[in-house]
């Protein structure tokens, strides 16, 4: 094995795109899960979101329309969500099971004319002079617009939440939702909106993987992304920095397993696709354990059904 | 403006109906979609449901009915134990294929020993397989209060891995030419789940899924264990208050789904799928939630849920072949089944007012 | 001058009930309005249509003569009506300013609220600190929070739902004062309550209603308390009887007690020591939110102590469950009737075998035997008059009072040797409770020890032998009941744990 074959530097800017999808679907869930509502669809609305990006930046050229056409899927699809467990009040967490279900499906019915093809290129900002500073210069300024992107939702995300009047009407309903409608709040309203915003994020960063991380359509291609999108929400306690930190160390193990595949560890290479996955169980259960303060960010809220009786 | 009103009670006739409707709105909807697609709609509903048990190559189609609807409804029951509890298991998929593992290396350590004690042992490991996978999102909830949903979804994917690694690696036939997979069940009787009547698709894993059913009818019925399930799942302070001890009822649910699971999966790999593959596993795990909703967490609903489920994977092969239609419809067919439940389901629990506007 | 408010004819019905039918009544400019009523009685509806959350079916109101139609509580409080809810409209993991700026429909930059809400507060006697979380504040604090939210809007009109349930008299005393200064500066109040002696104190007029009908206004401080009470209850009450107890033979008792608290904004149980006679009845009174939840979840077996801290009859049970403590003959009846003490989606029989199972028999070997938990529901109907179409009636179809009666006779009707019971009568009609409070005295009468956890201390003072109080997860020293003054139980309350101080 050969360890040097390792380059830091490119290793951070890897874990960057890697971590680029899950920042996305994680920041839709933690809107969506602020506004008190448990979506387990972003598996389905990811899938949903890659091929519709896919489809439309394959058909048209452009792989901007394609990020548009994921987002604009991602939250048709997350409406039916809504419509059911807003209107319908059915169970918040089948439901969400159900979109992921029908997602998968629906995806790959989508992707029959996709499979093997190559879709236009996601171009990379080039920003000159900066790009060429060592170390930093290929990690901070020689990315894709969409990384990016991520890191302004991040940051928008947390001032919303934390300074404006929407963010505190949406945090508002997450915690109390009688309270809400009892100051006169449009609970319903609300949540079909964060769900919707979630479901945008959730396709684009479907999209992301389809368009410029892979890229191309194969069924199933998200391979639990969603899931530990949402398991990063946990992670994060619902705060967003702490999402875009545990999207980077998902990322990092990610990238740093690949590496090893590719350098020829001495460990067989379905143990190390697998440690993503148990490193965000460990990281779950670290969380959970030290349980006072996670669970006082969780909203009071969070997957409880709202019939307004008066 | 339509308004919903909740019911006092929860009606009785709308909660056996509305899967009915369920079935029937989405019959509906997807002849849409399979219009949608260039395909006869009623020929391809009629292909699906119908040609499988009347048509032509019925007699075919009928023994794969149990061979599919076997290890659904054996999983499904486990799941709507859990469900019922609120306490989530979607991982069955994963216990599903470590059961399958399990049970089918003691059977491949026995090889190629002829003793009627080789079957009987690979049953119990394979329960047992499912079983000890489950315990892991089981004791960390209880350990650590960890999020059982996504602990056990995750293991899906180490399992998958897991079976690749034992698929390509471990479990690797020795005799096999370097093909991946292992030595097929078919050619060692003592570990072959045999059907019990030819061509009926009868085996051992659908008399487990039978038995299952009754024991889980009883349980609820009758069980003080039942009750304790059914109250923590409705009311879980009214539970502890009641004196059910929520980590262990965590513990119980999720063990005993995972066990059944396991199960479903030995019986699979040692039967209709033969040998353990890199994807003998076709998300029996993910079906049975379905069904589980479907049959509303009744065990006898799920016996019937199952045979429906187990028809649409059958009629969905058949419609793929006679008329071209893609597996994946299939798949978007079942979402969009559970969907139509979730949402008619309302009119068990609420009425619908017509007219009079109330605050919303 | 018009009044400020004139409601004429409103009327409001729900499916098979009439929550309100033609009722009419007027505000004054500056005047406190009592709007007394029993459980049931449509004060809620009615106040609802004046906040904009229900709208009525026929009937007008005038808001200063003009037509008043708000279609949601943003358009009344435009209008200048302002609501302190019964339970509060809060949000605990927000913290004091973030509460108040929901309720504002333009609210200043945040730094210029807090600034507004120390100045509003410190005015009118009611200091406040906007920056911290209000699941940290008591019940007192988190209705000045309420409270500040609607002054904050200068409104016309302040309607307050029961604000006195959750205070001690003390704080009873702050809230009069700030009313009246309200007052004086010519905001008119509509003031909910059932408690008639406030009412004489504080209001300069009450409508009366009874089963959704205006029964009539009256001059309160022209009325005897006894002669508004007949005129809310429709009929003369059931004082219920009490025999002092003669026994000294301890049954319950706890031995320095203490816990952490169960969740978040949970309280903490420190050092509770006490015991209960054979017979006796100890009541605890005490805020909302200082330890009633987790006092009665350490007695019922839910949250299991330590080894030697309760003692039954000589056994330690502290670390019994639920169901080994009932074997005993220790019972509970927790405050939340839906969700806690009964199940909301399950029959009443299911709700008989949720407790009753172990002393009735109704399961073996683990089998249950439904045909005599159906029996055993049925006696307790009967002989608690539960008003149910049967024993297969799921808990949520009941009212409040009748399920209340349910849970109190199933626990009494397993004939226990001590009981405990939260809220025992909160929010049960008056006749309800006074069949309730009968039993419990009959109960003791046979020789159970009683504890009754309650807010509502004159039901205390009615049926207690002794008299302790909770206050931030303390108990203070149990002291004779009879002859205690409400200034003494205002320390108490408060927290003076000197009992000599308190009592002397």
């Amino acid at each position: 094995m050969d360890l040097s074959a390792i380059s830091p530097t490119l290793l951070i800017a890897a874990l960057m795109v890697a971590a680029t999808p899950i920042i996305l679907a994680a920041i839709g869930e933690l809107i969506v899960e602020k506004a008190g509502v448990l979506n387990l669809g972003v598996e389905g609305m990811m899938i949903t979101g890659a091929i519709c990006g896919f489809a439309i930046a394959v058909e048209s050229g452009s792989p901007l329309l394609g990020f548009i056409a994921a987002a604009v899927g991602g939250a048709v699809l997350s409406l039916l969500f809504g419509v059911l467990t807003q209107y319908f009040l059915s169970n918040q967490v089948a439901t969400g099971l159900g979109l992921t279900l029908f997602g998968l499906g629906l995806s790959a019915l989508m992707g029959q004319g996709y499979i093997g093809i190559r879709p236009p290129t996601t171009s990379k900002v080039d920003i000159p002079v900066l790009s060429e500073i060592p170390v930093l210069g290929p990690i901070l300024f020689n990315q894709d617009l969409v990384v990016y992107f991520a890191l302004l939702l991040v940051v928008a995300t947390w001032a919303v939440l934390k300074f404006s009047r929407a963010g505190l009407i949406l945090r508002a309903v997450g915690e109390n939702h009688d309270a809400a409608h009892a100051l006169g709040y449009k609970v319903v309203r609300v949540r079909l909106m964060a769900i919707m915003f979630g479901g945008a994020c959730a396709g684009l960063g479907g999209a992301y993987l389809s368009l410029a991380r892979v890229p191309q359509w194969t069924e199933g291609m998200t391979a639990g992304a969603g899931w530990i999108a949402l398991a990063i929400v946990v992670f994060g306690a619902w705060r967003p920095f702490r999402v875009l930190l545990g999207a980077y160390l998902f990322g990092g193990v990610t990238v740093l397993q690949l590496n090893l595949q590719a350098a020829g560890a001495n460990i067989p290479v379905e143990y190390l696709s697998m440690s993503p996955y148990l490193i965000t169980i460990a990281v779950l259960v670290i969380m959970s354990s030290g349980k006072a303060k996670a669970a006082l960010n969780a909203p009071a809220c969070l997957g409880r059904q709202f019939h307004a009786s008066s | 403006m339509i308004a919903l009103e909740k019911r006092p009670e929860p009606s009785r006739a709308w909660s056996f109906a509305t899967p009915m409707l369920a079935v029937l709105l989405t019959m509906i909807a997807g002849g849409l979609m399979f219009a949608a697609l260039g395909k006869n709609p009623v020929e391809a509903i009629r292909t699906i449901f119908w040609d499988p048990l009347f048509g032509e190559f019925a007699f075919y189609y009928r023994g794969q009915l149990l061979i599919k609807a076997g290890p659904l409804i054996l999983i499904a029951i486990g799941l709507s134990i859990g469900f019922r509890a609120g306490i989530w298991n979607i991982g069955a998929e994963g216990q599903y294929i470590v059961g399958a593992i399990c049970g089918a290396a003691v059977g491949l350590a026995f090889y190629p020993l002829e003793s009627f004690i080789v079957f009987p042992l690979m049953v119990v490991f394979g329960a047992l397989g499912g079983f000890l996978w489950a315990m892991i999102p089981g004791i960390l909830r209880v350990k650590f209060n960890t999020n059982e949903i996504l602990v056990s979804l995750l293991l899906v994917y180490v399992a998958e891995f897991l079976l690749a690694s034992m698929a390509l690696g471990t479990l690797r036939n020795p005799d096999g030419a370097g093909f991946p997979g292992s030595r097929n069940f078919r050619s060692y009787p003592a570990g072959f789940n045999e059907e019990i009547i030819a061509g009926t698709g009868m085996h051992w894993g659908v008399v487990a899924a039978f038995i299952a059913v009754i024991f889980t009818y009883v349980l609820f019925a009758r069980h003080q264990m039942g009750f304790q399930i059914k109250l923590a799942g409705q009311a879980p302070r009214a539970a502890r208050f009641g004196g059910v001890n929520p980590a262990r009822l965590v513990l119980f649910c999720l063990g005993l789904s995972g066990a059944l699971a396991g199960l479903a999966g030995l019986f699979e790999v040692s039967g209709p799928a033969g040998q353990i593959s890199i994807d003998f596993n076709v998300g029996y795990g993910f079906t049975a939630i379905i069904v589980a909703f479907l049959g509303r967490l009744h065990p006898v609903g799920i016996l019937l849920a199952g045979l429906l489920l187990a028809l649409t994977y059958i009629g969905g092969e058949a419609a793929q072949s006679a008329l071209g239609l893609p597996a994946a419809a299939i798949q978007a067919f079942q979402g969009m089944l559970l969907f139509f439940l979730l949402a008619v389901d309302v009119l068990t629990n609420y009425r619908v007012r017509l007219g009079k506007r109330e605050a919303v | 001058m018009s009044a400020l408010l004139e409601l004429t004819g409103l009327t409001k019905a729900y499916p098979g009930v009439v929550a309100n039918d033609d009722v009419s009544m007027t505000i004054q400019h500056g005047e406190v309005h009592a709007l007394l009523g029993e459980n049931g009685a449509g004060k809620s509806t009615l106040v609802k249509m004046i906040y904009g959350l229900v709208k009525p079916d026929a009937g007008t109101m005038r808001l200063l003569g003009e037509g008043f139609t708000p279609a949601e509580p943003r358009a009344a409080r435009a209008a200048g009506v302002a609501m302190v809810f019964q339970h509060f409209s809060l949000f605990e993991a927000l913290d004091v300013a973030e509460n108040i700026a929901l309720g504002m429909e333009n609210p200043p930059k945040m730094r210029d609220l807090a600034a507004r809400i120390r100045e509003v507060s410190q005015a009118y006697g009611l200091p406040l600190d906007p920056s911290r979380l209000v699941g940290d504040l008591s019940a007192g604090e988190r209705q000045r929070v309420e409270i500040i939210r609607c002054l904050l809007q200068n409104p016309k009109l302040l309607i307050m739902d029961e604000p006195t349930s959750v205070l001690t008299p003390q704080e009873v005393a702050i809230l009069f004062k700030t009313l009246e200064k309200l007052r004086s500066e010519g905001t008119s109040i509509l003031y909910i309550s059932h408690k008639l002696e406030e009412i004489r104190r504080l209001c300069d007029a009450a409508t009366i209603l009874r089963l959704g009908k205006n029964v009539g206004t009256c001059n309160p401080r022209e009325e005897t308390a006894r002669a508004m009470a007949e005129m809310m209850v429709g009929e003369v009450l059931h004082v219920p009887e009490r025999k002092p107890h003669a026994t000294a033979e301890v049954a319950l008792e706890l031995r320095g007690l203490s816990l952490a608290a169960p969740s978040a904004f949970g309280t903490a149980l420190k050092d509770v020591t006490f015991s209960v006679e054979k017979g006796e009845v100890l009541g605890i009174g005490g805020v909302a939110g200082n330890g009633q939840d987790e006092l009665t979840g350490a007695l019922s077996g839910e949250l299991p102590a330590q080894a030697g801290q309760i003692f039954f009859e000589g056994h330690d049970i502290g670390p019994l469950g639920p169901n080994a403590r009932r074997a005993l003959g220790v019972l509970a009846a927790p405050e939340e009737r839906l969700g806690h003490a009964a199940a909301p989606d399950m029959s009443l029989t299911e709700n008989a075998v949720l407790t009753g199972t172990v002393r009735k028999g109704l399961s073996r070997k683990g089998f249950l035997n439904w045909r005599a938990a159906k029996d055993f529901t049925n006696e307790v109907i009967t002989r608690f008059d539960v008003r149910t179409p049967g024993a297969h009636t799921a808990a949520r179809a009941l009212s409040g009072g009748n399920l209340q009666k349910f849970v109190i006779g199933r626990e009494i009707m397993q004939d226990p040797a001590a009981l405990v019971v939260n809220q025992p009568t909160w929010g049960v009609d008056a006749s309800a409770a006074a069949a309730i409070r009968q039993a419990l005295l009959d109960l003791a009468a046979n020789g159970a020890a009683i504890i009754v956890i309650s807010q509502d201390l004159d039901e205390l003072m009615e049926i207690s032998d002794r008299f302790a109080a909770l206050n931030a997860g303390r108990l203070t020293a149990p002291v004779p009941a009879a002859g205690l003054t409400v200034d003494q139980i205002g320390l108490m309350m408060g927290g003076a744990h000197d009992l000599e101080a308190a009592h002397g």
